[in-house]
């Protein structure tokens, strides 16, 4: 089957999902769409004297040791193995197709600097003379192995035995989007019949949440933390950050036809735009949001009133609520006003590298079980956005079509258009 | 994908390393009768030994300096290089097709402020309450604009902001494999029609503590008095940094020929996979590649630009590869330009089809580059250029730049 434009029709046969509600798609949805808050008091590491406390942790997965890029692996394995059992492609540890990973850089952390230090104590040498004798005097395999840009993929291709490789990609909090656009436009240029994409982000360490706090992106309202993430209310102050992971297997439909795979919905459209307006601001006409929404929409070969539900980006920052809604009314007009659009965020936090894997996960189940989950601490609507946000409790519709957003730092924007068969 | 693969020119090439900036500066090599010599400095990261950035005039590529302020030294010199390249392919100040040019990056990890981590290293020392001290030193330490530096996905931010670049962004990750991935992401949508125009490309900066660290964890680096590639593998090999930056402007041929714009030469192809080297397998998968890559080429001598890095075991590894090719026929003319320029990692690649192109374009081969045997004298004409790419960890790749069949070569 080809679609509008004479390409291989790309569906999905399997997802799996972690995010700080939970492992698992059942858990998940079960919370979602009973407006279950994953947000809670940062336990991993002390906060005193923070501005921000809270975040969407994911503290349930046996880590030992930890450190960021073992959860990111975690996460990423345990969404991965849901998404394949319900596929039920390939033979074990043989995925038929490639690995596209959505993952946050790596980078040293504080423990692993800290721990170089002290290998080399006594000496003459100061500062990074110092940090460098030690890796020099004693191989340090675990930290080189786990540390590098490539170690996520790696690990993942090895376990997972996916083929060619393994493509690491990050256009900030788009990535989880970019990498199930990879792996769709791989899929349309006949290269393979299947892929394996996966967002994946465990960002809650201490220097990052600083980091973000620096830059004004955080919600400080940490009392009580479940009300912090309020997307599209007046009163909204910042993301919460979080954890999670988001994994789908994508297919060529005539090769999960042939396999009598069950296909759970169809990725129809993808549509990227870069801003060149500011590092962390959007242009103030939306011209690079707006893009990427028509974009996916041209890409999917329909027309704007044909989306039934919109999964927003909904970051819950002034800049982004407002941004989104603006774009969005551009883009959709008048269909806006019929159009209901929920953020996943009010919940689960922002999961950053993984937000377009784990909303796209959400988006299907949507679409396959008729409720659209709903944006919870929506108590104070801001009257600049209105919108139908299916405020503070899910709701039963029948949607064939969602549009889901991410838009990154760096002005990096991707939509996606997710729809039934 | 429906129809014929089209053909992929490289339309613009942006380089600055240790040599120079741009085209002129790394053309003077190529010629049978230059004697390059690699620009290092071995002193000021001791024992390690880097290539240091030539000077750069960074307001003609960047001129504003609240741009530049907010960078650190691998964005600037991304940014520098995407700037020259997209002026090289005539498309620097062109809204029009700015506005569909897609960005397609290779980058590692951004840049830390080394006093900083200095200053809480020395805090911390000999306390245990690592989390509280941290959160005293680093709330005030750290400067907002620092966190932008050091994502990955910034050096493309910044292109789009400099330069208005702002048809799609998109940023691989993993080392030597981000190199392959971004090539060949650009080079495949291009064949099958899913883009016309990309700039793609990456940068390393070379001259940072923190980044010799991250590599000397796993003992990568090369120790002591400088060697060129293939002559560190017996001393138990490493590789030494050079600060590059390597831009390319990609571009469908119709596109081209419909704009006027000229060639340097075409990529044929890009392929990559990845392997475990615990048997030498990297060896069979180079093998395997180029029988994907080069079915249709015609033999005799092939000139080859390894972007081996010097580290050991996989440089032995690529040499077997490319020795190996002799028995279909091929004679491999080999240059491992990390010799002169120094390892670019995510830009290594990216560099080595720029000058690929290059060469191909001036009908001139670069010279050895040592004196171990491996790279043995070769005039005349190019024609057809082998890029490698074996990752210093993982990812085996190879790239096929071509002159282009007829007509307006520059």
């Amino acid at each position: 089957m080809r679609d509008s434009k004479g390409r291989p029709v790309v569906v999905v046969t399997g997802t799996g999902v972690v995010t700080s509600l939970g492992l698992g798609k059942a858990e998940n949805w079960a919370k979602l769409t009973s407006g279950c808050s994953g947000i809670r008091r940062i336990s991993r590491f002390p906060t005193d004297g923070l501005r921000t406390t809270i975040a969407g942790t994911v503290d349930f997965l046996d880590v030992t040791p930890f450190s960021a890029p073992a959860l990111t692996m975690a996460m990423a394995a345990a969404a991965a193995e849901e998404a394949l059992a319900e596929a039920e492609i390939g033979e074990k540890g043989a995925f038929p197709g490639p690995l596209f990973l959505a993952t946050p850089p790596a980078e040293l952390e504080w423990p692993q600097r800290r721990l170089l230090w002290e290998a080399h104590a006594g000496g003459e040498l100061t500062g990074y003379k110092r940090l460098l004798a030690a890796a020099r005097e004693s191989r340090h395999a675990d930290l080189q192995e786990k540390f590098q840009f490539a170690s996520v993929a790696e690990h993942l291709a090895c376990r997972f035995g996916t083929r060619g490789l393994p493509v690491s990609v990050s256009t900030a909090c788009a990535s989880g989007a970019t990498a199930i656009q990879l792996g769709v436009e791989a899929i349309r240029r006949g290269e393979t019949n299947a892929a394996l994409c996966i967002g994946t982000d465990s960002s809650v360490q201490l220097e990052a949440l600083i980091r973000f706090s620096l830059l004004s992106a955080l919600s400080t309202r940490n009392d009580p933390p479940e009300a912090a993430s309020r997307p599209f209310s007046k009163d909204r102050d910042g993301f919460v950050m979080a954890e999670g992971a988001g994994a789908l297997v994508l297919e060529s439909y005539e090769r999960a036809r042939a396999r009598g795979a069950q296909i759970l919905g169809v990725v129809k459209g993808c549509g990227e735009k870069a801003d060149d307006y500011h590092r962390t601001r959007s242009r103030p006409d939306g011209t690079a949001i707006i893009g990427a929404i028509r974009n996916a929409i041209e890409d999917a070969g329909i027309a704007p009133h044909e989306i039934d539900y919109i999964n927003a980006h909904g970051t819950s920052t002034p800049e982004n609520d407002k941004m989104e809604y603006l774009s969005l009314k551009a883009v959709l007009g008048d269909h806006l006003e019929k159009t209901p659009i929920s953020s996943n965020k009010s919940m689960i936090g922002h999961t950053l590298s993984a937000a377009g894997a784990i909303e796209a996960v959400f988006s299907l189940l949507t679409i396959r079980t008729g409720v659209v989950p709903p944006t919870i601490n929506y108590r104070n609507p801001d009257p600049a956005i209105p919108l139908d946000v299916v405020p503070n409790e899910a709701r039963r519709a029948t949607v064939r079509t969602v549009l889901s957003n991410s838009f990154g730092f760096g002005g990096q924007n991707a939509s996606l258009i997710l729809a039934a068969l | 994908m429906p129809g014929n693969p089209r053909e992929v020119w490289v339309t613009g090439i942006g380089l600055v390393s240790s040599l120079g900036e741009g085209i002129e500066a790394h053309a003077a090599l190529l010629s049978p009768a230059a004697r390059p010599a690699p620009i290092l400095n071995e002193s000021a990261y001791a024992p390690y030994s880097v290539h240091p950035l030539a000077p750069l005039d960074l307001s003609k590529q960047i001129p504003k300096k609240s741009d530049q302020r907010q960078m650190e030294g691998w964005q600037r010199i991304g940014v520098y290089a995407a700037g020259l390249a997209l002026a090289d392919a005539g498309i620097a100040g062109n809204a029009e097709l700015l506005d569909r040019t897609g960005l397609v990056v290779a980058a590692g990890s951004g840049e830390r402020d080394t006093a900083v981590d200095c200053t809480v290293l020395e805090k911390l020392d000999g306390r245990e309450d690592t989390g509280v001290l941290a959160k005293e030193v680093l709330p005030s330490a750290l400067r907002p604009t620092l966190f932008l530096a050091q994502l990955s996905n910034l050096l493309a931010g910044n292109i789009s902001v400099v330069h208005n670049v702002t048809g799609s962004s998109r940023t691989f990750m993993g080392e030597e494999m981000a190199g392959l991935a971004a090539a060949e992401n650009a080079v495949r949508r291009i064949a099958a029609g899913q883009g016309d125009l990309f700039l793609v490309g990456g940068s390393l900066n070379a001259e940072r503590e923190d980044l010799l660290l991250g590599y000397e964890l796993g003992h990568n680096l090369w120790r002591g008095p400088f060697r060129p590639v293939w002559e560190r593998h017996e001393a138990g090999g490493g590789f030494v940094p050079g600060s590059v930056g390597a831009f390319l402007v990609l571009e469908a041929r119709g596109h081209a020929e419909a704009r006027g714009a000229r060639p340097y030469a075409k990529v044929t192809g890009v392929v990559s996979d990845r392997c475990n080297r615990t048997h030498g397998e990297a060896a069979e998968l180079g093998l395997r590649l180029f029988a994907t890559l080069c079915s249709g080429l015609s033999d005799g001598p092939l000139p080859v630009l390894s972007g081996a890095s010097g580290v050991a075991p996989v440089t032995q590894q690529e040499l077997d590869f490319l020795r190996a090719l002799d028995s279909g026929g091929f004679d491999p003319i080999i240059r491992a330009y990390g010799s002169l320029v120094g390892h670019g990692v995510e830009a290594h690649l990216a560099t080595g089809m720029a000058l690929a192109a290059l060469t191909i374009s001036r009908q001139n081969f670069l010279p050895p580059l040592d004196d171990s045997g491996v790279e043995r004298p070769f005039e005349g004409d190019p024609g057809r250029v082998l890029v490698t790419s074996f990752g210093h960890w993982r990812g085996e790749g190879l790239a096929l730049i071509e002159a282009v069949a007829e007509g307006g070569t520059r």
